[in-house]
């Protein structure tokens, strides 16, 4: 059966050989990362109900796991509502603008060691110029939504991203610097060593500073001002409902997963594992226990799960920041200090500090 | 036909008519829009050129920030667009000579007889590992490094003319000062007073 | 990676004053705004250091650095010392005039600097490149500096006027350059020079001059580019107006000499015929317009346009003679433009511009020495022997004579100057002649008062003694 499958694809002119291969790792990449955003939903709901003393979802399923399929469900069955007056094209486009981006992304990310859907040489480019494009999703639905709420919420965010971007941008160019290449791949392997070879720590603040920033990207807790239910309903996507808004749902919570994986990949040394150059090489040849400790994908997934769990722990600890200290927070502390911290590490690599940038 | 010049030939009629439709759609945020896609267009021309930072940098610096803040600043003014078309028609009979005259202009200029490729030759294909951002980077910081501070210079005139322009100080505003608000002790809200207990009589 | 250093230190005097600017740029953030006279006194001392960097590396023959982007010669550096003067004196008279009117600022004296910057860039620049960007660095800090007075609507209103068409001239200027580009395939002056010559496609580089004339004539304010000087001149401060009317026309000089002489040289032919039609254009319209003009602000504006028309002619005779003359011109316009705006800035107080030219009625009246000095000045435009306009003016025509087949050009000349000299007259005219209808006392502080008659006595001075200005531009020509 799978001999007569390939032997069909090998009958294939070469092209559409490529062409099959790469919609396949497409689709490999994306379905698990749907699956993540549907219970990174469940996880939110228990996590902060946790830790406000709640028990949180617990009566679909066992244990409520089926919660996030009878969302889904739900979501998929309501109607789509289009308000009158509204811009009915861009209205029911601007879902579509703000998934996009934030699934396109995902072809740079890499797993582990060669494990990339295009492993291109301005990668880190690539991606802070995709994920800028995401704004646009939101901006226009709330201008295409024809309401009050929905506009002052674009309005926001507007302001927001393009603000903290340039904070992210220049922590992204300090791991540039220090990697002395753009290739996501080229960054991990860059940090390989041991776990205090890993960029968290000669980029510390840009480390930090490129997570908060993230934070604020993806319009969460305690940025979260564009949606700002107290204040201004639900923002942006007041006038969603339906799969229209489950679009917006899903893409924020792939932002919220890219940012982490990010974050990962950059600072804490992507698939490589904190035991490297700490137990002796002879562990990582022990079988099932090697596996476990040498580099690979499952450590990558762990510190994306640790900026996950950050994420909720914000959100369900930090009180709403006011607009002009958003602003503010941006602007006047975390640009200032990028650019400080960029001449910082211009200085390190220009002396070789050990053990990052020896001459080795 | 290679898959590259039909890739050409559908983003260019992309660009050119999402390019018209900048100048006649009537809503301005549509126009924005139009601009927005006209860029990116131009960006996956670039790529085809192997200029790949370029076209990234056009879709992170055009896209992703000049026209989000056009955009934001278009949708907030309440722009007249009727008002705006008027004498559309008494200008158009020169504005279309003006249009055929640099259209006429810009053929004789870079059509095939000074740009064909007998003229110039076709550039080498690069490598699948040549890596234009770091050739780019060479060339800006040792051959134009003059121009390239200048240019710095410039951005840095605008950052200041912007701010000295449009940022005001009035007087009856009420300004946060964070640091204060942080560093505030309790002696300075709360004042502590002695005062004899009530005695009964 | 091989990488040679550039010779950085030619680029000194730049490098210094972005240094400085920079520096004053950071004082005048934790200046109180009562200290702001700090502010002021770092960009006069900015001012003096780099005067002294410039003299004290005087050039005296052309190198090149950072890849032939970058030229310095004697032509340069004189005419860099010619900027840092004005400019000087702009920052001095403008002090009062902007405590008056609630706009001194430090963004003033930053932008001033920048455009000082801009200024050197573009007399030093080499290639279309860096030629381009001064002068955007120089424009860019103009335009703002014209809106820097928000209270005011005419002014935002010319800022906008001047930003939107300096915009259309830049693309005109960058579309011709593009041109150029595309035949020679250099972005280099000298290289342009050498493949110009012999290039198959002459239609095409006559479209790229054609482009360049046009974007400079903007630039210049030649008629028929002329519509936003008297605009601009009138509605900015003027504070900026008499920044815009010194120091860049200087600047101008040396784009036109760059663009034309080092680069274009080979189509003498046809740049000639354009400038003397601007030459032409600008000063009949210039000085007949000038004429029916009842805002002196305005009128010294046509004047310029007028005199912009004069410093073409030398230019265009395409000799080196032709070039100092035109050289001294520019020098001698400037510090002639300086004291006009300086002595309108002298008679105007908190409330009160000045720029009528009924407010010059019976100035002899109310302030005998300032109405000589104004004299001196308006005489000078005017091109009356023996002040320092009148040698200007012969220098220059004394070249296009010795031009063949130009003496006409000469003649036209003298005749529209002759009309310009009515309204330079009518000023003096109404100074002595009329009743004043103000007569309040003049006040102004003394270290105006001493720089307007430094300023007039200088024109006076140079006047009767042009000899040694005149020789300095011709050595400063000819050695490079």
């Amino acid at each position: 059966m799978f001999e007569w499958v390939i032997s069909i694809f090998e009958s294939f002119p070469m092209g559409l050989q490529t062409t099959i291969l790469i919609l396949l790792k497409i689709v490999a990449i994306m379905i698990p990362l749907i699956l993540c955003v549907a219970y990174l939903t469940f996880a939110e709901r228990k996590v902060i109900g946790y830790m406000q003393l709640r028990l949180g979802p617990n009566r679909v399923g066992p244990r409520g796991l089926l919660q996030p399929i009878a969302d889904t469900v739900k979501l998929m069955f309501k109607e789509i509502i289009i308000p009158t007056g509204s811009n009915k094209y861009l209205f029911i486009i601007s879902p579509v603008l703000s998934i996009a981006p934030a699934l396109a992304v995902w072809a740079v990310i890499p797993f582990d060691d060669g494990m990339v859907l295009a492993d291109i040489n301005a990668g880190l480019l690539y991606v802070l110029a995709i994920t800028s494009i995401g704004v646009y999703g939101v901006i226009i639905a709330g201008w295409a939504s024809n309401s009050k709420y929905a506009l002052l919420g674009a309005m926001r965010i507007g302001a927001q991203i393009v603000a903290y971007e340039i904070a992210m941008g220049f922590a992204l160019v300090g791991v540039l610097m220090a990697a002395g290449s753009l290739n996501l791949g080229d960054i991990v392997r860059g940090q390989s060593g041991s776990i205090f070879h890993w960029y968290w720590l000669p980029l510390f603040p840009l480390f930090i500073i490129y997570f908060v920033s993230g934070v604020a990207e993806t319009n969460r807790a305690p940025f979260d001002v564009a949606e700002g239910e107290s204040e201004i309903v639900a923002g942006f996507h007041v006038e969603y409902s339906g799969m229209a808004f489950a679009v917006f749902f899903l893409a924020e919570y792939i932002n919220m997963i890219l940012i982490a994986i990010l974050a990962s990949v950059m600072f804490l040394g992507g698939w490589l594992s904190p035991f490297e150059g700490i137990l002796p090489e002879t562990v990582f040849d022990i079988p099932v226990l090697g596996m476990l400790l040498g580099p690979g994908i499952h450590w990558l997934l762990l510190k994306t799960s640790f900026f996950l769990f950050c994420y909720l722990w914000f959100r369900a600890t930090f009180p709403r920041y006011r607009y002009d200290q958003i602003m503010r927070l941006g602007w006047k502390v975390f640009i200032p200090i990028t650019i400080v911290w960029l001449l910082v590490v211009g200085l390190l690599i220009l002396g070789e500090v050990p053990p990052w940038w020896d001459a080795a | 036909m290679g898959v590259e010049k039909i890739i050409f030939y559908i983003v260019a009629l992309i660009m050119v008519s999402s390019a018209t439709m900048v100048i006649t759609v009537r809503n301005p945020i549509q126009a924005a829009l139009f601009l927005v896609l006209t860029f990116f267009a131009s960006a996956i021309i670039w790529m085809l050129l192997e200029a790949e930072f370029l076209a990234i940098v056009l879709v992170l610096v055009y896209v992703g920030a000049v026209m989000v803040l056009f955009l934001f600043v278009v949708m907030m003014l309440d722009i007249n667009v009727d008002r705006l078309r008027e004498g559309f028609t008494r200008y158009l009979p020169i504005g279309v000579v003006v249009a055929v005259a640099m259209v006429g202009m810009l053929i004789t200029v870079v059509g095939s007889d000074n740009f064909g490729l007998d003229k110039i030759a076709e550039p080498e294909r690069h490598l699948a590992d040549y890596n234009n951002t770091k050739a780019l980077g060479s060339e800006l910081y040792t051959k134009y490094v003059y121009p390239f501070e200048i240019a710095a210079v410039i951005l840095l005139v605008a950052i200041v003319a912007a701010i000295a322009l449009t940022m005001r100080r009035r007087d009856n505003t009420k300004y946060q000062k964070p640091e204060d608000q942080i560093s505030v002790k309790r002696e300075d809200r709360v004042r502590m007073v002695n005062m004899p207990t009530e005695k009964k009589k | 990676m091989n990488f040679e250093l550039p010779n950085i230190a030619l680029a000194t005097p730049e490098i210094t004053l972005l240094c400085l600017t920079c520096l004053v740029l950071v004082i005048d953030l934790f200046v109180p705004q009562q200290k702001r006279i700090v502010t002021y006194l770092a960009s006069q001392l900015s001012l003096i250091i780099v005067f002294a960097l410039t003299i004290s590396s005087y050039a005296e023959q052309s190198s090149f650095a950072f890849s032939n982007t970058f030229v310095r010669d004697s032509m340069g550096d004189v005419l860099k010392l010619g900027v840092y003067i004005s400019i000087f004196m702009v920052f001095l008279y403008s002090r009062d005039y902007l405590k008056q009117r609630d706009i001194f600022i430090g963004e003033f004296y930053v932008l001033g600097l920048f455009g000082v910057l801009g200024m050197m860039v573009l007399i030093s620049a080499h290639n279309f490149l860096t030629l381009y960007l001064g002068l955007e660095l120089l424009s860019l800090s103009l335009y703002a500096m014209v809106a820097i007075h928000r209270e005011s609507a005419s002014a935002s209103e010319s800022a906008m006027k001047y930003f939107v068409l300096g915009a259309i001239a830049s693309g005109m200027l960058l579309y011709g350059m593009s041109m150029i580009y595309g035949v020679t395939g250099s972005l280099d002056l000298a290289e342009i020079a050498a493949t110009a010559e012999s290039s198959s496609n002459q239609l095409l580089l006559i479209f790229g001059l054609v482009f360049i004339s046009v974007g400079v004539a903007f630039k210049l304010g030649a008629v028929p580019f002329h519509m936003w000087v008297p605009d601009v001149y009138h509605g900015a401060p003027t504070s900026v107006t008499i920044y815009i009317a010194s120091a860049p026309k200087i600047a101008a000089f040396a784009m036109l000499m760059r663009l034309l002489i080092d680069g274009l040289s080979s189509l003498q032919a046809q740049w000639q015929d354009i400038l003397i039609i601007l030459a032409i254009s600008s000063m009949a319209v210039g000085n007949i317009i000038a004429i029916a003009q009842a805002n002196m602000k305005r009128m010294l504006a046509y004047s310029a346009i007028s005199h912009i028309g004069f410093l073409m002619l030398g230019v265009l005779t395409g000799q080196q003679s032709g070039f100092a003359a035109s050289m001294f011109y520019a020098l001698a316009y400037s510090l002639m433009s300086l004291g006009g705006f300086g002595m309108i800035i002298l008679l105007s107080r908190k409330g009160f511009e000045a720029d009528r030219l009924d407010d010059y009625k019976g100035l002899n009246e109310r302030s005998p020495w300032f109405a000589l000095m104004m004299l001196i000045i308006m005489f000078s435009m005017a091109g009356v022997p023996p002040f320092l306009g009148f040698w200007a003016k012969l220098s220059v025509l004394k070249e296009v004579v010795a031009a063949d087949s130009l003496l006409w050009l000469a003649v036209v000349s003298v005749i529209f100057s002759i009309i310009g000299a009515f309204y330079y007259l009518r000023i003096i005219k109404l100074m002595y002649f009329d009743k004043p209808e103000d007569t309040t006392a003049i006040t102004a502080d003394m270290d105006l008062r001493i720089a307007i008659s430094a300023n007039s006595l200088f024109v006076l001075g140079l006047g009767l003694f042009p000899g040694m200005l005149l020789a300095l531009c011709l050595s400063a020509i000819s050695a490079s």
